[in-house]
This record gives structure tokens, sequence and C-alpha cells, in this order.
């Protein structure tokens, strides 16, 4: 590991500024555990480590009637420990609350998840189906990334030097949506996805029917994927076994996985058609409430 | 003359569960480790591996490492003394000085990933890692051999030019093969021709690795006196010492080893590693030197245990009687030879009684680490090959495959397929508990919807090992005793010692203090390996405490003025023969003993030939996701024939953990190589072990028939259980969806595919 500086800025601006300074040998440190893990490895040289953790804004959590902001740097734990995002963001809890395990959970967070960009984050893929939305601050300002379109390949981001991001703003569902995600793993806890899937439905109000219906992938491609196609074909349609076990093998269709030691192409995508169809199940129910 | 003992049921401290003496310890931290060494003017050594699995190393150029700042030595092959080629036994299996040397460190070839080309010695780990990084070294990369069977091949890339290989007692050269033994006994061929049922099928299985959770580690000093301490994570304090001192080219008395406490080991800790390397960079640099590896390199540079392919062939009478087998066992060796062809052949058929057999191994060279021992070397392999074939075997002639392990179980007299007669075994109390047990009697439950579940069942074994042990004891005034013993603990063996010591002499398991000693406080000790610390330093602590007694009876012969054969010993009170009511406990007569002669010791030391074999069943319950092919054990039991359990808490311990490594080995383990001869998942997370989350209560069930060559009945127990669970598993699983798999790991994957 090569010997670098840790720095613990106040504000968004001083963090920008380290940042800006040392230009790709710096990066921002929320829970550290993939960034900590990455430069003991040597995949990162870095000079300096900027820690998030004492900048107020990216340590926000907050629950309103627009819906859930979660700062840069909040832990897992905060998140499915706090009842009304249980209550109203359960997908999102589904990720947060198997990434890694306990010890991990209380250190590591969504937004230090998203920013890994691993192809299974369990975080992402949650994020995606609920629309969310990253906020990135820079020395030229604020903007604004969907989830979707933030991880550009494995571990790689629309971050250039001197961004950070400092929330995940997730918008209230509607009435009569729910949402889940599960994953595959050969374990039962600590493990990283063989494949995984996040489903978001929003039916109509005699809960028969699918209204709108968002599905991402995770581990079946060089980012979390969202399969449009897959969540756009349950518009209109009955919830029965037929129309599910056809949106499930529309998202066989959208994963584009690879054969490695996790898993093969083909047992990728079986993987992906089960819990599809399983993740739907889910959502309805909880949409259902 | 072997001594038997008459079994007993009077005890009255064997059978009982004390707190461990190390609990304290390490449950608070302050058990010492490897890495928590700290000396006066320690600096930290790193190696310098190869990317490669198999290459010609052209040139090594060290200068710019040897300049930065804050580095104290760089050594390389070159630095290695010239060990000779020589067999050493090490207790569970031989060690060769100069292949155990250029394992350490590479001569011109490297011969595996990983392998080290140089080591760096700096005032802390980051400066050694960023001086490593500056090493730069001109390899011509040779095609590698990742299996036994292209190493086998005519136009094979050959690892070790001057390797003669023994095939038959044969010399052969230019081969990857080190060895091809045979054992054969009766008419194989008769046999067969005769068989009313026969099966012959092929098993394959992927190398896996102890996982052991703390890593390799080493701190040396080599003084101005040329005397080399060395402190470290090993399982044999004197094996290790041999093999530094060999590899090092000095006498054994110019070494001290210190074992520390050890996280870990299950036989992977009987090899050296670090240790010579770390006494050759304190030489160069004059400082202690410290050593910690990392975890990769622990998957790609130490002890994994041998892939197979084994092809097993079996004969039964009409009547459900196994008449003939063969078995062909090719193991990967690794770099170096020494693939534990041996214990498997001894193995294979220990379970059964068969007239005619024959079995052919072969050790193979691979471009992979050398294997080391782990739990019961080369047994697992076999059982999976064996079992899975014997419930074949039964699944066709439509024989219940419980009853039919009971009517072929060897007993006292078999011949074991290596030649070797049994002398008293459990195997048929062991598969009678199987049949009475709960388990076994309750039924397998129905599955919930899209799954489906299977029982197995399926028999391990291991021979155990006894070798020299020595055990001292000391009498402290306050009527405790010391004991040192040369058994370093990885299983809690430091109390069972206490335990034999306190029974003889009739006090509590805590009124002994044990203490594993170094190699300069206790005599010469083997391995804590082949399950035999218990069995073996046990039973140098009961003699140990019986010398003891002889000298405490001389005290109090001093005390009542009387001749020592007058003094009777009886659970920890001395009388005298002549007057009966004239007694003095053992504490009170520690107490007096400053003025009976002074301070009280003894000392105890065996070298025992036979063990005494141990056998196990387990049963397995699965349950079987039809759509991902995902596994769960939702119900196991182990039963096993352990002699007498001194410590039952910890001789469950034992067969607990067998059976977790052999799921985990079942199910999800495996060294995962890419084409290049590199392993693609060295590290915790994408090397699967089972966690608790993985793993149902292991039930045990603990059949006693007491070893008659142990004072207490003790059979080695900690081997046994890694063997059954791999071919129970897979027998369970054939039972859920049908199909039968040959192949480890039995992962979703492969039942997928298997379910297609």
């Amino acid at each position: 590991m090569h010997p670098f500086a840790y720095v613990a800025p106040g504000t968004v601006d001083e963090a920008i500024a380290v940042l800006n300074e040392h230009g790709d040998r710096a990066r921002p440190m929320a829970g550290g555990t993939d960034l900590l893990v990455k430069a003991r490895a040597n995949v990162w040289e870095l000079d300096a480590v900027v820690d998030i953790k004492n900048i107020p804004e990216l340590m926000n959590l907050s629950v309103g009637s627009d819906g859930l902001s979660i700062g840069a740097g909040v832990p897992c734990y905060e998140v499915y420990e706090n009842s009304e995002i249980v209550a109203d963001y359960p997908g999102i809890v589904d990720g947060a609350s198997i990434i890694g395990g306990i010890q991990i959970q209380s250190r590591a967070g969504l937004g230090g998840n998203l920013c890994n960009a691993a192809p299974s984050g369990d975080g992402i893929c949650p994020l995606i189906v609920y629309s969310a939305v990253a906020r990135i601050a820079s020395s030229s300002g604020i903007r604004e990334v969907p989830v979707e379109d933030f991880c550009t390949g494995p571990s790689q981001t629309v971050l250039e030097t001197g961004d950070l991001l400092v929330s995940i703003e997730v918008p209230k569902p509607a009435a009569n949506s729910g949402a889940a995600y599960t994953r595959f793993i050969p374990r039962n806890e600590m493990d990283i996805a063989v494949a995984g899937v996040g489903v978001f439905v929003q039916l109509d109000s005699s809960g028969q029917n699918f209204e709108s219906a968002r599905i991402a992938l995770a581990s079946v491609g060089p980012t979390p994927i969202l399969a449009a196609t897959t969540g756009n074909s349950l518009a209109g349609k009955p919830v029965n076994d037929e129309s599910i076990a056809a949106a499930a093998s529309l998202a066989r269709d959208a994963a584009t996985p690879i054969t490695d030691m996790r898993g093969t192409i083909e047992q990728r995508k079986q993987l992906v058609e089960v819990l599809t169809g399983r993740m739907i199940k889910q959502a309805v129910e909880r949409a259902r409430g | 003359m072997v001594a038997t003992f008459e079994p007993k049921t009077d005890y009255k401290v064997v059978g009982t569960r004390p707190i461990r003496h190390d609990g304290y310890d390490k449950v608070t931290g302050r058990a010492i480790y490897g890495g928590d060494m700290k000396l006066p003017g320690l600096i930290w050594g790193v190696c310098v591996r190869s990317p490669h699995a198999h290459a010609n190393i052209k040139s090594i150029d060290t200068t710019a490492a040897e300049a930065m700042d804050g580095v104290f030595a760089v050594i390389t092959g070159a630095d290695m003394p010239k060990a000779p080629s020589k067999l050493v036994d090490l207790g569970e299996g031989n060690i060769n000085f100069k292949w155990a040397s250029n394992k350490l460190m590479a001569d011109d070839k490297v011969l595996y990933r990983g392998h080290p080309v140089a080591a760096i010695a700096a005032v802390d780990r980051y400066t050694a890692e960023e001086a490593a990084r500056k090493v730069t070294v001109e390899y011509e990369v040779l095609p590698s051999v990742t299996n036994v069977v292209d190493a086998l091949k005519e136009d094979a890339p050959i690892l070790l030019e001057d390797l003669v290989g023994d095939d038959l007692g044969e010399d052969v050269t230019n081969t990857n093969m080190a060895a091809h033994v045979r054992h054969e006994f009766g008419d194989v061929e008769g046999a067969f021709a005769s068989a009313a049922h026969t099966i012959e099928r092929e098993y394959n299985m992927q190398m896996v690795h102890q996982g052991y959770i703390e890593p390799q580690n080493a701190t040396a000093m080599w003084d101005e006196e040329d005397r080399i301490k060395v402190w470290t994570s090993t399982q044999g304090a004197f094996p290790a010492r041999t093999q530094i001192a060999g590899i090092l080219q000095v006498d054994v008395s110019r070494v001290k080893v210190t074992p520390l406490e050890i996280g870990g080991g299950f036989g992977g800790k009987i090899p050296v590693y670090f240790e010579p390397l770390a006494a050759i960079l304190s030489k160069k640099s004059q400082r202690p030197v410290k050593m910690v590896m990392e975890r990769s390199a622990v998957f790609e540079t130490t002890g994994p245990t041998p892939g197979a392919r084994m092809i097993i062939k079996l004969g039964a009478d009409a009547n459900g009687k196994l008449t003939a087998a063969t078995a062909d066992i090719w193991f990967e060796a690794g770099a170096n030879p020494g693939a534990f062809i041996g214990p498997a052949a001894m193995c294979v058929y220990a379970p059964y009684e068969i007239a005619n057999t024959r079995i052919d191994g072969w050790d193979v060279l691979v471009n992979k680490p050398k294997v080391a021992p782990y739990r019961a070397p080369g047994s697992p392999q076999v059982a999976f090959a064996m079992e899975s074939a014997i419930d074949e075997l039964c699944e066709n002639a439509g024989w219940d495959s419980l009853q039919f392990r009971i009517d072929n179980a060897s007993k006292e007299g078999t011949r074991r397929g290596d030649g070797v007669l049994f002398s008293k075994i459990g195997m048929q109390e062991v598969l009678e508990a199987v049949k009475t047990s709960d388990h076994w009697n309750s039924p397998l439950g129905d599955a919930p919807a899209g799954k489906a579940r299977g029982r197995g069942i399926a028999n391990g074994y291991w021979f155990n090992i006894g070798l020299k042990s020595s055990a001292n004891l000391a009498v402290n005034s306050d009527g405790t005793v010391q004991l040192t013993e040369g058994s370093t603990d990885i299983g809690g063996s430091r109390t069972a010692m206490a335990m034999h010591v306190a029974e003889v002499l009739g006090i509590g398991a805590h009124d002994v203090r044990p203490t594993v000693g170094d190699t300069e406080s206790i005599g010469y000790t083997d391995v804590t390996g082949g399950s035999r610390t218990t069995y073996a330093t046990g039973y140098a602590c009961w003699l140990a405490a019986n010398n003891l007694v002889d000298v405490l009876k001389e005290r109090v012969a001093i005390l009542w003025d009387i001749n020592s054969d007058d003094v009777d010993f009886n659970d920890g009170v001395f009388s005298s023969k002549a007057e009966a009511e004239k007694t003095i406990g053992f504490k009170e007569l520690a107490g007096k003993l400053d003025d009976l002669g002074g301070p009280a010791n003894s000392t105890g030391s065996v070298d025992l030939e036979s063990a005494g074999d141990g056998f196990g069943t387990h049963i397995a319950d699965v349950e079987i996701d039809l759509a991902t092919g995902k596994t769960d054990i939702v119900r196991y039991t182990v039963v096993q024939d352990v002699g007498t359990a001194i410590h039952p808490a910890y001789v469950e311990g034992q067969l607990q953990g067998g059976a977790v490594q052999g799921i985990g080995w079942a199910l999800n383990e495996e060294y995962f190589m890419l084409d290049d001869g590199r392993m693609a998942n060295s590290s915790f997370l994408d090397y699967r072990m089972p966690t608790t989350l993985d793993l149902p209560l292991i039930d045990t069930v603990m059949v006693e028939v007491p070893n008659p060559l142990h004072p207490y009945g003790v059979r080695g127990v900690g081997e046994t259980p890694i063997c059954p669970p791999i071919p129970a598993i897979a027998n369970a699983i054939k039972e859920a969806i049908g199909t039968r798999l040959y192949e480890t790991p039995m992962n979703a994957g492969s039942i997928l595919k298997a379910l297609k």
C-alpha cells in the first residue's frame, strides 16, 4: 500500500479542493470498505484519502413528503433501521441490508456502493428501480444524474476529477406501488451476487393490473442494467403468472452476462429469469400492502 | 511389545468439560499470535512473487530496490543455501530439503504462480512492498499444466527436468509423474468375472485449501553467535526446527523455535514457508525480521490439498457381499512431489472387507502450489469416489445402502487395501449407531414448493498416528502442577493434556497449568497432526504423571519414615499400606515438599508405532432449489467412534469442524484456475467457505469403543470427520434430484446443469 495523506474536510468546497489538487491520486472515502481494500491491494495508488464523514450534508438522511434523501456518507444500517424508510422504500432496504455483513453495514453506505460501481453492487439496482438521482458537486456547481446512467463500466462512473457525490435523491413512490430486490449467492451471507434483480411496480387502484414497472439487473453486464423493455412490457398487463413469466423471459434476454469463476452465462441468464419472476411477485405483494 | 489397557469407566476428570486453559486469553484478545510479535529493532520482510505459473528466470535486477531508503536486505534464490536432495519424515508426509528450499524461493525457474523470486526486508511493511515493486524480473514464460490429465500427456511441459519418477520400481525421466505405486491382493480379475453386480465410475475433484484464518507468519533473528531464533505459527516446533535447519543447512541445535498461538492449521502449518526466508533476511540485515503473508499468497502458494482424478470399480455377489474392487487414483502434487497417494491407498477401502483388491496411485506434478497436509490428507478424495460408487452399486442392485455398509463393514482382522490387518475397530458399532440414531429414524420431511429433499450417508476413515511426544511436570507448593508439553495447540489439546495429568494425580483439571514448550524447554515432540496429539502426547502426560506419583511416594516415605514401596496412592491421597488410617492428600504433600527433598519433577516420553483407527459415518439431509440449483443442508449428523472422549466438548467440536470443512469442499470450494495457470478466486470472498449462516447445527453421536493402545482408550478424532461429508452430500443430492454428480464442487451451477 502506497502511503497516503488522510484529509477530513468539514465542507463540500474543501473536499472538492483537495480532490482537484490530487486528481486521480485522491479519492473520497465514505465507509472505506471498498476503498481501503483497493488501496491495500495496490489497485489504487493514492496520495490522499478524503474522508467525507465530517461534512454534515453528506451525512444527512431525511425522509419527506417528496421523497428520500440519502447523504453520500450515510451507512447502510441507518437506512435499514429507519422505520419510515422500511415502510416506504422496502426495495432499498432489501439492498442495504445485504451488502457485506453487519460490521460492513455499519460503515459502508449506498453512496459508496454506487461510486464503487461494481456490476454486482446490491445497493444500485434498488436505486435504479426507484428512479433515484445522484446529486454531484464540483467546483462548477451541482448537477444531477439518474442512477441508471451513473455507472459507465466496471468501477467506472460519470464522476470526473473534482466531482463529489453529495446525495442520492429518491422520489416518493406513488400509492399502489411496491419494490423488491434480491440476488443469488452460493452462500447465505457475506457473498457477491452471481445475479441480482430489482423490481418496482405501480399497480392500478384495483391492484389487479400493472400500470408501470422498472426492472434492473445486477452482475449480468458491465454495470447494473436498467432493463427498460422488460419493465415497460408489464404496463397495462394483468397481474398473473402469464404476464410475470413473459416479463421474466424478457429479463433473461436483457441480461448480457459473462462466464467467470462466479457463474456461467447460461446459469446467470436462468437466475435472472427466476429472480425476476420472484421479485415481481414480491413487489406486487408489497404494492397491495 | 506394545502395552495394552483395559477400558475403565470410573473416571473423575476424563469425560468432563472444563473451560479451556487458554480460553480467557483468546476471547479477550490477549493470546499472542505471530501477527502480534514485536521485538526491539524489528523490521518487515515481504516476497517478490512470480506472476507466471511456469517460467524460466532470465534475470533479476534488485538494484533499484536495494537503493531505496529504509531497505535493509534483498535476497534471491542465489542466497539460499544449496540443500541436498534428502527425504525426511515429518510425521504427516515427508520433506525433501532441496525441493522444500526451492518451493520457498525459486532458483532459475518458477513452478507456480506466486512462487517467490526475491525477498526484501525494510523498515516497515509498506516500504518493503514499495521496494518489491522495484525489483525487475525477466521471465521466459513456459506453457503450464494444472491438472493430472494434461500433466501426463506425451508432450506435456515438464516441471522438474531432474526429476526421476518411480514407476512401480522402475526409474523414469522427462516426466511429471513422481511416483506410481500399487497394492494388490487376491484374484481381482477372477472376482470381477464371477461378480453378480459391478459398477465402474470416474470421479474428479478440484484442489481445495485448508482456509485457516491466520495467515502464515514468521519472525526470525539470526544473531552474532549464529544462533537462529524463530517465532512462528506452526503445528510442530520440532518439525519446524528440522525443516528450518535442513533448508538453512545448519545443526538443529542452532535453531530455537518458539511456537505462538495458532489461528488454524488443519495440516497446512506443518510445512514452513517464511521461517527460512526471514532468517536469511535477518542474517543479512542483522535485525529481527517479521513476515506475515497476504491472503492471496496463502491461497496461491501454501498448502492446498490435491485435486484428483479417480476411477473406482466394484464387484459384489448376488447376496450383496463385496467381492472385488479396483481404484486408480491420480493426485495433483503441485510443483514438487508428495501428493498423499500413500494415505489414499490406506483409506480407500478401509470401511469394507473386500477379499480381492487392487489400488494404483500416481503422484503427479502440476503448476500449482505444492500440496500440504489437510485434515486426513488423501482420504476425503477417495471417500468421495468409493462412497459414491457404493451407493450407486446399491441403487442398481436394489439394496439398502446402510444395510449393505453394515453387512460389508470391516472389523478386527480385516485386511486394509494396503495389506495392514485391523486391530480392534469400531466401524460396525458406528453403523449400528447410525441405524438407531434419531436422525436416521426421522422422516426427511416435505420440501416446500419448487424444492426437493434428499438424504445421504457415507463412511469415512483415518488411520491415526502415534509417534514421538514429551511432557514434563513440576509440583507447585500450592498443590498445583506445571505441565510443559511439546504439542502446539490447535484444538484445545492443552486442556486434554492437563486432564490426563489431573486424572492420574487425583486433582482438578484447573490444578494443572499446561504450557506448550519451545524447542529448548521440552523434549522432541512430533507434529500436531495425524490426529495423534491427544493420543500420543496425552500418553506421555499420563506417563509423566505416573512417574510423578513415584517421585512423591519417595517423599511420603521420608515424611512417615517408611519404605516407598509401602506407600499407596489412590484418587489424590497417599496412604500407608501398613496403617490404612495414615494418609496425606496431594495438595497437603505439595506444601511440605520443601522439607521433603525439595522440588518434585517428572518427565514422560513416548514413541508409539500404532494409534488405533478412526471410523465415522455421516447422515446429510439436503434441500435443493430446483430453479436456482442452490443446496441447503437442512439436517446433519456425525456418528464416529472416538475411543474415549477425554473432553467431550472438544471432541464434538472436532466432529463438527471436520463436517463443516467437508460440506464446504462438497458444495462450493475450489481452486478456479484460469488457462494461464492463475487462480482466479484467491480471496475469502470468492473462495467460498461456508459461514455459520450456511449450516445447521451439526449433531454428533459419539460412539466410544476404547482404544486398547491408550491408557484411557483415546482414539484420534480430528481427521476422520472430514471424509464422509462430500459423498454423503453427493448421495443426498442424487436422492433429491435423481441425478448423480461425479465432480466437486457440487455447486449451484453444476446442479442446474444436471437438472437440464
